[in-house]
């Protein structure tokens, strides 16, 4: 399983990069961690003519406070490097606890965080996380900047917004509003397999220890993150309750999503690892919410 | 003397892996080496109509391209590996064997079409897709129990079905045992495939050195000896003139046993034919479709009972799935066969044997080698009898078990080694108590699952007993001799793929000759240094060459004492062996080292005497007539999460009776890689086709090999019953942990969830699957 | 295209300079360009473990990295941590404990340890599990592996 033959190029500056991917369009992909893009190339799926790697752009790799209690993210910044950054834990723990989940160590010393997001992988963590947080991307061109919500930018399995010339180079992950806990969950048959279903969750109190709001982004069940959106309406204004999350997963399960079948799940036991996780993932939040306000 | 059979020793072996100084065939560097790569079916089942190699020859780097048409008068169908049993009488077998290179038409996925030789693999690569085919795809057989309908496409197109071998065996009358039973059970069982997935793919090196007239080949294969035959006779050689040497190997499992794969037979001869070393290297997507896979089978199985929950019959009409070929005959159905009466005494068995051809890739034993379905297929019977008949699951097995003083005994019929079946030896109900005791299997039943149910919990246990036939011949041999230096070097034709043989089989050596275990050198799997043998399989290596080596070493012991008697002048009785001297007990200045003894047997003056031979070294071959049958116990606790059906193993047990154990270290190794492979057999590796066989999960992200976090931890309790088939008194273990494993789960799941009625007659399962089949139970009114 | 890159590359604390076509393998160029066959190659798709190698003090999988993109770094394998008369500690461990039995996944599980056990002196079985999870093996059943780690972290800290 030998890749084949491109031509290979190694810029040292974004915008070296950028003249690049606009000479060669379409014939041309960005190498960033390459745990994704190698495999797809060692099985001769994947045939780019021309490689532009990312891997020698130190403007590319950070994490950084923002002013508004968020944080940004160099497209570039390894996974192992998020895993253990302590800003991370706790301006947006969510992530923190989805890194794990994320393939295995070996994968983490050299995937990166923007290469997952580009990458748009339906089963992805950071993917359904994006969309949980509100996050916007960067994107870069030689024309120009432009930014797009995490919501708008995944198009479908494995296409995003982003145009052959452009580069994803930044991930804003706004802060989570007060009295907000959050709760990633997710059902894999090993360790570091691609889920079979898993859950982002947020749940914001009000000032009076009800539901404010709730935000509950699927993974693993159709062409790209799922917003459970009647689930999420279905909590709003609530007193937390068991036998509201349990309407809340039922809903999630039969409704919000449409799985497919596939080797690994129906769409009947899909659902139901929707229905089980939703739940859990509420009861971890709303554990978390209530810590945040003590 | 210091004992050295059955102790925990290091393996000689470690070292050198564990350093990366081992060497295994793609570790063969050669000046002026090409590479090789096959052009694969992307197909099932289609015609080849044309194929254009031209653009291919014409990138730089490639140095020749190969189809069968190339080939010409050099073409030849592969040779078969097991014929079918002669001993069997009214036996249909339509030997079907596999190709270099596929003509006329492709069988299944996988099947190589052409050969590219280039400078590098990765151009070799590049090649393939320069290559131009036509295809007329044609329908496909992807189901075996559509392969004999009437309007079936046929698989080989000069029979007139997909039949490939169809067979009956009886003992006993099972009809009339029929009328007798006061219970009837019938069930379905079906069984699917998996592959073995050892972490090394194959491999092979060819190097037709030219001026010497002499061929070496280095192959990741399970059986150098018949491989070197089958390639000397493929390319008009004398067998002298070509070495094979299976190196270090990362992992056999049984498909590197199957001989004479394309590969196998294209390698070396385009090494000869080109003049220059040829390296096939074989990577994880071809090994999905061109390395052997197995398991598949349909059984309509019946057995009788009497309200006392005796048995009084069992029977199975079964289908077989050989998939495109059958090279290795009926071994996996036999052992299935040799299995489907478990370590029950079974007066009455009938059993009917359908092999079909499927447009799959074609199949050959894989650890277990169809032992584990017939294991599931009476104990799955067995547990819905115990269900039907009210009688505890444990209780039911002990009121069928093989007595003691029933060996040796005869299952009446014939096995992989086309002998009548015996059971040499056994005393099963002690193991099986030992087992339940370990496991706590009353305090469970009675106390620890109801109250864990109560609390909530979805737990079930399980406890199956299982045979293992193991040992069988035809023979193998070795060679020792003693050093001037004093070492010891063996060699023997049975290859190595991480049993430990370097250590355990010195380990018999050392028992003989009372040198240390570090101070024997072996060699194994190397035709130069031993040329007569069959190879590693069938949890053979220990009984067969193991009791080879301990043969041509007491000879040895015999030739040192003989010598040694006559330098010390003392008598032989009163002479010792131990750390590599010869000692008068009570005497020890009176001592000679083995290596001063071994000069001392090759003088440079004074001619050997008639009849005998220089040195301290012998020859000798071990041919067992039947095989030796083990015995093991396998119990588990499980718990199973309702919601999500993700299954936790909280204890596994295992009691092994493999007769005299070795190592104890390497026995348990061995227990606990095969259970391993029995998790994964049972509940996450399936090898998923469509309905146009096409397999959906080529690789290891989709094919779920467990990792360290699904593999419980293993206890493992020996209990020996020794064999009176050999000196050692030793019985296989390779297979063990394999073979009841799918069997303990369904068991142990049924046990879980015995309220709601589940039943399993199907392997592999998942938490998908098992979430299905207690839907269809809640919905069934 | 160009076919030919210069590679300037420090493998077990040897510089080397070579011409590498971009699209060969870190593990292939480990293998075959420099002769260290100790690095297995088991998949190439990234998930069975046997190619792991340090970059840089890091577990890689060096059948998903273009030798070239290793220029200027640091690259150890299983070759770097001793030879038969002179064991490293965890190599020690796994032949005292039975750790391995084909051998071919063990380079790449020895490598992933290194830096485990750096980290995390006095790992528990837990741990030790999921810390291995990453490297397929289909001999041992893990059992002997992890009593290997746990005697290599006593042998570490004793």
């Amino acid at each position: 399983m030998k890749p084949p033959p491109f031509e290979y190029i190694k810029p040292s500056s974004i915008d070296e990069a950028l003249v690049h991917l606009a000479e060669h369009g379409y014939d041309a992909k960005p190498l960033a961690g390459g745990q994704s893009l190698i495999p797809m190339m060692n099985f001769r799926l994947a045939q780019p003519a021309v490689l532009v790697d990312l891997n020698n752009i130190p403007e590319l790799s950070f994490i950084r406070r923002d002013e508004q209690g968020g944080l940004s993210i160099g497209a570039m910044t390894r996974h192992y490097m998020v895993e253990h950054d302590l800003l991370v834990a706790e301006r947006a723990p969510l992530v923190s606890e989805a890194m794990p989940h994320i393939a295995t160590t070996q994968i983490r010393s050299r995937g990166t965080f923007g290469g997952s997001i580009a990458h748009a992988d339906p089963s992805a963590e950071l993917v359904a996380i994006s969309v949980a947080l509100d996050g916007r991307f960067q994107l870069r061109g030689q024309a120009g900047t432009r930014e797009i919500d995490a919501r708008d930018f995944f198009l479908g399995m494995f296409t995003t917004q982003v145009e052959p010339e452009e580069l994803l180079v930044e991930i804003a992950l706004p802060p989570m509003p007060p009295r907000t806990g959050w709760a990633l969950k997710e059902i894999s048959r090993r360790p570091h397999d691609f889920a079979l279903v898993g859950v982002a969750a947020l749940v914001t109190l009000n000032g009076r220890d009800q539901i404010e709001a709730a935000r509950i982004v699927l993974f693993s069940v159709g062409d790209g993150p799922v917003i459970a959106e009647k689930a999420g309406d279905l909590l709003q204004d609530q007193p937390a309750t068991q036998d509201l999350f349990r309407a809340a997963a039922e809903i999630a399960g039969t409704e919000d999503v449409d799985p497919s079948s596939d080797i690994h799940a129906s769409s009947a036991y899909r659902r139901q690892l929707v229905k089980v996780l939703t739940r859990q993932a509420l009861e971890t939040a709303l554990d978390r919410a209530r810590e945040s306000v003590n | 003397m210091k004992k050295y059979i059955g102790e925990r020793i290091k393996r000689n072996e470690d070292p050198r892996l564990l350093t990366g100084q081992a060497l295994f065939v793609d570790d063969v560097d050669l000046p002026g080496m090409l590479y090789a790569a096959f052009l694969r079916s992307d197909y099932a089942h289609a015609r080849l109509i044309s194929i254009d190699v031209s653009e291919a020859l014409q990138r730089p780097g490639v140095v020749a391209v190969y189809t069968a048409e190339i080939m010409g008068d050099e073409w030849q169908p592969g040779p078969a590996n097991v014929s079918p049993p002669p001993t069997v009488e009214n036996i249909t077998f339509h030997s079907r064997t596999q190709l270099p290179l596929a003509k006329g038409k492709v069988r299944h996925v996988g099947e190589p079409i052409a050969v590219v030789v280039a400078e590098s693999r990765y151009i070799a690569e590049d090649a393939l897709e320069d290559i131009l085919i036509e295809f007329e795809p044609l329908e496909v057989v992807a189901d075996i129990e559509k392969a004999l309908d009437p309007e079936a496409p046929l698989v080989h197109d000069d029979l007139d079905s997909n039949l490939a071998a169809y067979m009956v065996q009886d003992k006993g009358d099972y009809q009339a045992a029929k009328t007798k039973a006061d219970v009837i059970i019938k069930r379905r069982i079906e069984i699917d495939r998996g592959a073995a997935a050892a972490m090394e793919n194959r491999g092979i090196v060819a190097n037709w050195e030219a001026r010497s007239q002499h061929l070496t080949v280095w192959d990741t294969t399970q059986a150098p000896i018949p491989i070197r035959n089958g390639v000397a006779s493929r390319l008009g050689l004398n067998q002298t003139q070509v070495r094979v040497i299976a190196p270090y190997i990362g992992g056999g499992f049984g498909p590197k046993m199957m001989m004479h794969y394309p590969e196998e037979i294209m390698i070396p001869w385009l090494s000869v034919k080109l003049g220059r070393p040829v390296k096939w290297i074989e990577d994880r997507r071809e090994n999905f479709f061109g390395t052997t896979q197995e398991r598949s089978q349909v059984h309509d199985a019946e057995i009788l009972l009497s309200n006392e929950g005796k048995i009084l019959g069992i029977s199975h009409k079964f289908l077989h799935d050989s998939g495109a070929y059958d090279p290795y005959g009926l071994t996996i159905p036999l052992n299935t066969e040799s299995h489907a009466a478990g370590a029950y005494d079974v007066p009455n068995y009938h059993s009917e044997l359908t092999v079909v051809f499927t447009n799959k890739m074609y199949t050959s034993p894989i650890r277990g080698a169809g032992r584990p379905q017939g294991i599931f297929l009476v104990e799955r019977l067995l547990d819905i009898a115990a269900r039907e008949l009210g009688i505890d699951p444990l209780e039911i097995r002990l009121r069928n078990l093989i007595p003691p003083e029933a060996f040796p005994y005869d299952r009446e019929i014939i096995d992989q080694a086309f002998a009548l079946l015996t059971f040499d030896s056994g005393n099963y109900k002690p193991a099986i108590e030992m087992a339940a005791e370990k496991i706590g299997y009353e305090q469970f039943i009675k106390e620890e699952g109801p109250r864990l149910r109560a609390e909530g919990h979805t737990v079930g246990i399980g406890i199956i007993p299982f045979v293992e036939t193991t040992g069988v011949g035809p023979y193998e041999g070795a060679r020792v001799n003693i050093e001037p230096s004093g070492k010891v070097t063996v060699a023997t034709g049975v290859g190595t793929q991480g049993q430990g043989h370097f250590t355990s089989f010195a380990q018999i050596v050392a028992e003989q000759l009372g040198v240390p275990v570090s101070d024997i050198d072996l060699v194994t799997g190397d035709s130069a240094d031993f040329h007569w043998g069959t190879g590693t399989f069938a949890s053979r290596g220990a009984v067969v060459a193991g009791n080879a080596i301990h043969a041509s070493a007491s000879i040895v012991r015999g030739k040192v004492l003989k010598l040694a008697s006559k330098l010390l002048n003392a008598p032989e009785e009163e002479l010792e062996l131990e750390d590599g001297f010869v000692r008068v007990a009570d005497l020890p200045r009176l001592s000679i080292s083995l290596g001063d003894l071994a000069a001392e047997a090759n003088p440079l003056r004074g001619a050997v005497e008639p009849g005998t031979e220089p040195g301290l070294e012998a020859t000798a071959y071990f041919g067992p007539k039947s095989g030796a049958t083990a015995f093991g116990v396998h119990a588990m606790i499980i718990e199973v999460d309702q919601e999500t059906l993700m299954v936790e193993i909280k204890r596994y047990v295992v009691v092994e009776d493999c007769g005299t154990v070795l190592n104890p270290l390497i026995l348990d190794g061995q227990v606990h890689g095969g259970v391993a492979m029995g998790i994964g057999n049972s509940y996450y590796e399936q090898l998923i086709f469509d309905e146009n066989a096409q397999l959906l999960n080529a690789s290891f992200a989709d094919y779920l090999i467990p990792t360290a976090c699904e593999i419980p931890n293993i206890e493992v309790a020996h209990f020996v019953t020794p064999s009176p088939l050999n000196p050692l008194g030793t019985k296989g273990a390779g297979e063990a942990g394999a073979i009841p494993v799918p069997a303990l789960f369904a068991q142990a799941l049924e046990n879980a969830f015995a309220d709601v009625g589940l039943e399993i007659l199907e392997m592999p399962l998942s938490p998908n699957r098992l979430f299905e089949l207690l839907q269809e139970k809640v919905s069934q009114p | 295209m160009s076919d030919h890159y210069q590679l300037s590359i420090t493998v077990n604390d040897t510089q080397y300079q070579r011409e590498v076509d971009p699209r060969l393998l870190l593990s292939d160029f480990l293998r075959h360009e420099l002769g260290l066959t100790g690095t297995h190659i088991g998949c190439e798709h990234g998930v069975c473990g046997a190619c792991t190698v340090l970059y840089d003090g890091l577990p890689i999988r060096s059948c998903l990295m273009f030798a070239v993109q290793a220029d200027g770094h640091h690259i150890l394998t299983v070759e770097s941590l001793g030879n038969p008369e002179n064991l490293h500690v965890i190599q020690q461990a796994f032949w005292d404990a039975h750790g391995l039995q084909c051998g071919f996944c063990t380079p790449g599980i020895l490598m992933t340890l290194v830096p485990f056990l750096e980290n995390n002196p006095h790992p528990d079985e837990d741990q030790i599990r999921h810390a291995i999870s990453g490297n397929l093996c289909r001999c041992t059943g893990y059992q002997h592996i992890v009593d290997a780690v746990k005697l290599a972290a006593e042998y570490m800290h004793s």
